[in-house]
Order: C-alpha cells, then structure tokens, then sequence
C-alpha cells in the first residue's frame, strides 16, 4: 500500500506537553489547538488530511485502512475479475474516489477554458412546477433534467458516449480596498459542449462543485441537532441580518425528512449517505441506497450496459469507506501564539464572520464511535444555509435550500490546502484564487462583514488572512 | 519458483525456549530490549541489502546477455530478496526514519504504464495524466535522477517509478492471468538489444532496470546506516529515547503492521475485492512471502530474534522476555498467537507454492482458499489484541502513532 497511510508522518509537536495531557483530560482543552478534540492529528505534511482520528485504538484501525484502498483504488468496468469492484459507469465523473478528493483534500476547477473538469463537476436540475416535481424534490432535492439527469457525467465506458463536456471560462471583476488598494475576482461562466443526448431544457440550472476536503466529517455528523437548530434564525428574528436555515432533506434510511448536514447546500443528512450519493453520482456504482444506474430514458445504451452486480458495491465494503470517511483526523492549528494569528482572530470575531463560522461545539453521542463522542471541537461553521447574495448564487435549489443559499462550510484545516493540494482555490466552485478572495465573494448575509473587511487596512487584513491559514 | 525461506519452527523453538526460563527473563532490563530490536534491525536492513546487491549483479547479467536463464536467475534473485526485506516492514511503523523512507522502496499499486508498456485492457487512476506515461518509450533520457523525479508524479501515488515493484514489474511484466497459475509474461527478448528485441526499447528498458535496482541498493544502503551500531544516526536516537517511548514505538510498529496493514490493507482489502489488483507482489505472484515474512517480522520484534539469511542468528532479550517478568500468562499466549498466525501464514504459502497463487486464493467463489485466507487474517487480530494488552502491562497508556514526545519540539 502506499507508504504514509499509517500516521507517522513527519508532523512534529509545537508544545509537546499538552497532547498527552489532552488525551488523558478530554475536559476540554484549553488547548486551542486540537480542532478535533482528541482526535486531532499533528501533521503538517502533504498527508495532514489523510490520518485516522488520533484517539482511534490499534483495534479499529483495519476497518480505516481497508475503507482508504477502496477510497484510493479505482473501480472497473463489468464485468470484469475485479468483481468487488467493478460497475464503473455506464456514466461517470471519475473512477476513483481520491480522483476528486486528492489526498483526501480539496479539488479545484478547470484553470482555463481548455482544461478539462478533474476533480469537479456540474450538477443540473430544472424548475418545480408540477405536483410530481414537489414529490422529486421532497426526495431527491431537484428535479432532474430531463436528458443529462441531476449531475454531468462527461465520461462514459466504452460504448457510451460522455454527456457533454464542461467548460470554464473567467470573467473578472476589480474592486478597491477603502484605502485604495484594488483587486480582481474570478467569476466562472460554465459552458457545455459536445452534448451527446439531445438539447438541454430551456430552463435547465447548472451549479458547479469543487470537491470538498474529508477531514472531520464524522465530527460534523456528531454535533447534536439540536445545538444547531438553537442557531437558526430563519426569520432573522434577532435582527443581526443572518438568518440561518436548517436544510431538511431525504433520509433514504429513515425515509422521512432530517436535518441537512452535508454538501455545498447541505443536502445530505449523513456521512454514509453521503458517501453513497458519491459512489452512484460520481462513479456510477449502485449501492444499497442509490440502486439505480444514473441513465436517463433518452439514454438507451446506458441502461443497457452490463452492471457490476447489485449493488455493485456491496453493504459491507460501503460500511469500510464509511468508516473511513467518518474518522478521517482533522490536523492540529498551528502558530496559535503569534500575535498576528491572535489578532487576526480578533478580527475574525469583530467583522462578524463567527456569526455564521461558529468555533465551538461538544460533540454527542455518535453511535458506533465512541472516539468522536463528547468531543471539544472547533469547526468554524454552523452547518446552516444562508444567503450569500447574488454574486455566488448558483440559481439552483436543492431540498429547502434556495438558489442564493449556501451551506456555511467548515473553515478546520483550511491553512493546509496548500501543501496537501498544491492549491488555494476555494468557494463551491473553486472561484477564488486564495482565502483573501473567497472572503471578498461573501454577500447577502455576510455583505455586512464584507464591507468591514473592505475597511480594514492591508496589516489588518494579513492578519485576518494569517489566522484563516493558522486553521 | 525458487526462493529463500525461513523454517517456521526454530523461530518457534526459540520463542519456546525463551519463556521456559523465566529466571533469564528476570533480568531483562528495557535497555537490552531496545538493543536487540536495532541489532535486529540493522542484521534484517543488512541482509536486504546484501540480497539487493545480489540482485543487481544478476540484473547486470540479464542486461548483458539477455536470456531465459539470466531473467529466471534475476527473478529469483528478486525472490530471495523480498524474505529480508518483508521482516524489516515491522520497523515502518513507529519509526519515522523507515516510515519517510519506505515509499520510494515498497510502494504499491502503482499505474504501471507510466514505466513501460501495457495491454490494452490497462486501467488506472483517473485524473492520473502520467499513468500511461510510458517512460521507456520516452525520449527523455533514464537515469537515476529521472526516475526519482517520476516517483509519484503530477501528486498520484499511484505514479511508483522506483523501489521493489518497479523491479518486479520489469522482471515479470503484468500478470494478465490468462491462465490462472501464470504470473506475469515477460519475456526475456524485452531486454534484447538490437535485432531480437520484443516490444520495443530494449535499450531504454534495460537502462531502466539498471537504474532502478541501483537506486534500491543505494536507498537500503542509507538505511542500513541508520540502523549502524556506534554511530551518530537514528539508532543512537532510539537508544537515547525514554523507555516507555521506546517501547511504545515497537508496540505501535507491531501492532500496526499487525491489523491495520498487513490484515487490513494488505490481505482483507485483496480478499473483499476478489481482486489480485489489490494484492501486494501481483507481477510475479509472490503476495504469499509478503504476508508471511511480515508477520515473522512481528515475532521477531517479540521474541528477540532474527534469522539471518546466511542461516545465522541474531538473538537477544525480547520484549517477550520483559513481559514476562510482569505477566507471564501474556507473554506466552502472544507467543502461541504469533506462532499460530506463522502457522496460518505458512498453510496460504504451502498453496500458493502448490501453484494456489495468492490472487487464486482470493477470488470469488474458492470457498478453501478465502477461508485459508481469512483465517489469517483472524489469527493477526487475535495477536493485535494481545500486542494491544501487551503495552497496557508495560505502561504504555496510548498506542497511538504520537505521543507527546515522539518527534521532539
């Protein structure tokens, strides 16, 4: 297998002395380091996103590295004599899971307009109109566009053709800083060529996704609901100018409505469902949730290509990958002490950006991980939709998220993108080029902080910059 | 196929040996303990260098004069060296020097088209732009530097153009499986220069091969400098390390290589997938030896032991010993489960011997070979158990890869 997979790794302590006692003293931490409580990993290598939780025992570990090969090794075409992993397609983003979360980090878009989307990707949808779309949104978020479906799968197995191929180009757009420094923003415009099945509906809406890091996922699944619905504030009843919506989405396992948590839009209640959602939108394998091939009715050859069997991963495989995507560490903050990275956060806090980015929470009880339980963690999100104005607006609901809300993405182990990905692209669709970018993007909600940030001078907004990258 | 073995039973008898004297074992101090496990080291590096060095004389020869005899006796060479190597994989984990080092040595899978020619029915990592490189019909010119430079290239780790399986791949070739007991089908004629030459770029393979044995032997000749006794390197670091430290490091070594690799990622991953993909030697059809010296590489750290290629032994208080001073009970039971996870371990090679590939073992529907399979892996988590209980007796609170101490400030 491939050699840092176990937690080694060069990452060194800054402070030796309090990890241990972390340990032993789950109450909590003054340690304002440990983003993941006591599962949080000392690793500032290119591996930071690739460890398992720091408290995991030697005894759970297997499931952790058998689900990691079957997140890193690529799934085949039926039949074939891989059959554990075989089923890729007919239609398809990429074969791999690691295709798109390299080092189990972040993706990014297509630099140019002559590059091809490698770790995105565009969903697409239509309007709700009619009674039986309510009924696909209720259990599916979206209405799905009639010939390409919910998601563009630009690769197909031999024999059937790719959807489309996606494009990006930028426009850009200036600005000014109050004290006159100016800047220049990405906006993305998406285009589809090569349209293999048919023309797209007149009303269709197109959002483009980045793939997320997977650190700390199951430590999101962990926080109580109810510590997140005492946040919302649909109405924006306090008056602050955020609101701050639950997303309620399908439980496939519960089938019944829950709470969102996962996703761009949160549209996703677990990491399990997730990751299943993942496996059939993005590779085309039927799991035991998502059975169906992703072929539209106008997409005869998909539907009859061979399957890899049904599912074509099985349960028990699934429950590794989950495992795997459920106890993936969060690394440590690093530079906590520099008086740049503790004014930063002042900054943080006085532009108004925890109101959404919330620091703090103590996990619950996480059945089946007992490591991810009763956690002091520090996520920087609320887990809430919000309005973000109509500069990031996609168009494009899903469940009960509008076309201007985004869900408020964990901000843990942002400051090592960079060495894990060889990248700073963030946002949903990868638009900004670095973190002072994304932060200028923000709008609706957060135009407020957006303008306090604008205000600040360039030492204040290093600062500010600083301690995003501490995270 | 022809390689080295080690016998199964001394290793046993010296386990046995060992814990029929507790009066011995008394006197054991962690110090000695420590002292063993690098001598052990630095015999089992050693031997894997010499069995490298063996290699590239042979590796020489094929290139030199390319024929069935020079390729089968580079392959055995291979072979043999694999038995060492697989016994120092227990030292990767725990110890960071091994652990940084190894990827350039041992890293599998790999998108074997980004070294050479491949079938037309080659799939790999999508996304990954140099998996069907194809360096050997490049024109950039092979060296060592080239080679290095590959390794892991455009950040997949699937991109491995250096270490063992490189070698592997190039001495056997992909194992297509056409018949279910062949391993991979290169043939000699693949390193014919000139008239004769079978796939093309004969010379530039044979470069290739060249180089990348060079570089093995290089790489294991830094680590066998580290693990040199009365030197200023790593082993003079360990020695200094707090006890507890110490301990803790082969305990999370053992154990590590114990589950979370060797059952886990190495045998499970393969055994649920059905998949010789996912087996570790899949050119040459040697995932067997792997498995089998790996866990012996387990015992050893336990029992204080290792059985040199050349016969001899190396011997010294174990951490069985030290146990056993504080609980006896344990230490021998981790000794019968160390030995019954060798005695599973040599029924899958007996198989595999008896023409059973592992990658046979592991398909769908051989319900003998998956239950063969399986109960190794059982008998690992067993052991694991122990190794876990194994560190409790010993005061070793957290096997966790990190403790406060481990990497210094």
């Amino acid at each position: 297998m491939i050699r840092h997979s176990l937690a080694i790794a060069g990452g060194f302590l800054l402070a030796p002395g309090l990890v241990s006692g972390a340990d032993n003293n789950p109450g909590p931490a003054t340690d304002s380091r440990l983003s993941g409580g006591a599962t949080t990993v000392f690793d500032t290598s290119r591996n930071a996103f690739s460890l398992p939780a720091k408290n995991l025992g030697i005894l759970r570990r297997d499931n952790f590295f058998i689900g990691n090969a079957f997140f890193k090794q690529p799934w085949v075409i039926a039949p074939a004599s891989t059959s554990a992993r075989d089923g890729l397609g007919p239609l398809f983003n990429t074969n791999t899971c690691q295709g798109c979360h390299v080092k189990d980090g972040r993706g990014q878009p297509p630099l140019s307009k002559d590059d091809d989307f490698l770790s995105a990707l565009v969903r697409l949808s239509v309007p709700a109109l009619t009674a039986e779309h309510d009924e696909l949104v209720l259990k599916t978020g979206v209405v799905p566009e009639p010939n390409y479906g919910d998601q563009l799968q630009p690769k197909g197995i031999p024999g059937v053709k790719g959807e489309a191929t996606p494009r990006l180009s930028y426009q850009q757009i200036s600005g000014q800083f109050a004290d006159g420094e100016t800047y220049t923003l990405l906006k993305p415009e998406l285009s589809l060529g090569g349209l293999n099945y048919g023309a797209l509906h007149k009303d269709v809406q197109t959002s483009v996704r980045v793939a997320p890091a997977m650190i700390g996922l199951g430590l999101l699944e962990a926080i109580p609901e109810d510590v997140i619905l005492q946040r919302a504030d649909p109405d924006d009843e306090d008056g602050d100018g955020i609101s701050g919506r639950p997303n309620r989405v399908w439980s496939i396992d519960q089938q019944q409505t829950v709470l969102g948590r996962f996703g761009w839009k949160a549209n996703q209640p677990t990491v399990k469902q997730q990751s299943e959602g993942a496996f059939n939108g993005d590779m085309g394998i039927t799991t035991v949730a998502f059975a169906e091939q992703n072929c539209t009715p106008v997409q005869e050859k998909c539907q009859q290509a061979p399957g890899g069997g049904q599912p074509e991963i099985s349960a028990e495989i699934m429950e590794k990958v989950t495992f795997y995507a459920t106890t993936l560490a969060v690394p440590a903050r690093r530079n906590v002490d520099d008086p740049v990275v503790l004014k930063g956060e002042q900054l943080f806090q006085s532009a108004g950006c925890t109101a959404c980015h919330v620091s703090e929470y103590k996990t619950g009880e996480l059945a089946g991980f007992p490591e991810l339980s009763n956690q002091l963690i520090r996520p920087y999100t609320d887990l809430l939709l919000h309005d973000m104005g109509e500069g990031l607006a996609d168009g494009r609901p899903d469940f009960q998220a509008s076309g201007r809300e985004w869900r408020t993405p964990p901000l843990w182990g942002i400051g090592l993108v960079e060495t894990v990905n060889g990248h700073t692209r963030f946002l949903h669709d990868g638009r900004a080029r670095n973190l002072l970018e994304a932060v200028l993007w923000h709008g609706g909600e957060a135009e407020a902080s957006r303008q306090q940030v604008l205000q600040m001078d360039k030492a204040e907004r290093d600062a500010l910059i600083v301690f995003l990258n501490s995270l | 196929m022809i390689y080295l073995r080690r016998p199964v039973l001394s290793v046993a008898l010296a386990g046995l040996l060992m814990s029929g004297f507790p009066a011995v074992a008394a006197e054991v101090s962690a110090k000695a303990v420590m002292e063993t496990y690098t001598e052990i080291a630095h015999a089992a590096f050693s031997d894997s260098l010499a069995t490298a060095k063996t290699l590239q004389g042979r590796v020489e020869a094929l290139v030199d004069g390319p024929s069935e005899e020079t390729m089968q006796a580079a392959r055995e060479a291979w072979l043999a060296a694999r038995v060492p190597y697989g016994q120092t994989e227990v030292y990767r984990f725990g110890n960071a020097n091994v652990d940084d080092w190894e990827g350039k040595v041992n890293a599998w899978p790999l998108d074997e088209g980004l070294i050479d020619y491949v079938a037309d029915s080659y799939e790999h990592e999508d996304g990954n732009e140099f998996a069907a490189e194809n360096i050997i019909a490049g024109d950039e010119g092979i060296n060592a530097e080239l080679l290095q430079s590959s390794h892991e290239k455009g950040g997949s780790e699937a991109n491995v153009a250096t270490g063992y399986h490189a070698i592997e791949f190039l001495l056997w070739g992909q194992d297509l499986n056409k018949n279910p007991a062949d391993t991979g089908s290169r043939t000699y004629t693949d390193f014919v220069r000139g008239e004769g030459c079978t796939n093309g770029n004969c010379d530039r393979r044979a470069k290739y091969l060249t180089e990348v044995t060079g570089l093995l032997v290089k790489d294991l000749q830094e680590m066998v400098a580290d693990w040199e006794g009365g030197k200023d390197n790593y082993r003079k670091e360990f020695m200094a390390l707090d006890e507890n430290e110490a301990l803790r490091r082969m305990l999370f070594g053992m154990g590590s290589l114990s589950l979370g690799e060797l059952a886990g990622e190495r045998i499970n991953v393969a055994l649920l997938a059905h998949s010789q993909e996912d087996e570790h030697s899949c050119f040459s059809d040697n995932t067997h030896v792997d498995i089998a010296e790996n866990a012996r590489g387990i015992q050893n750290t336990f029992n204080g032991t290792y059985t040199k290629v050349d016969g001899s032994k190396v011997e010294g208080p174990g951490l069985a010993d030290l146990v056993a001073v504080k609980d006896e009970a344990l230490s021998k039971k981790l000794i019968e489960q160390l030995n019954d996870s060798q005695q599973k371990a040599a029924m899958l090679v007996d198989a595999a011997e008896q023409g059973e590939h592992f990658d046979q073992q592991i398909v769908s529907g051989n319900e003998t070979g998956n239950a063969r399979v399986k109960a190794v892996i059982d008998a690992l988590r067993t052991q694991t158990g122990s190794i876990e209980a194994v560190s409790g007796v010993l005061g070793i609170e957290n096997l966790s890869p990190e403790s406060s101490d481990s990497f210094g400030s």
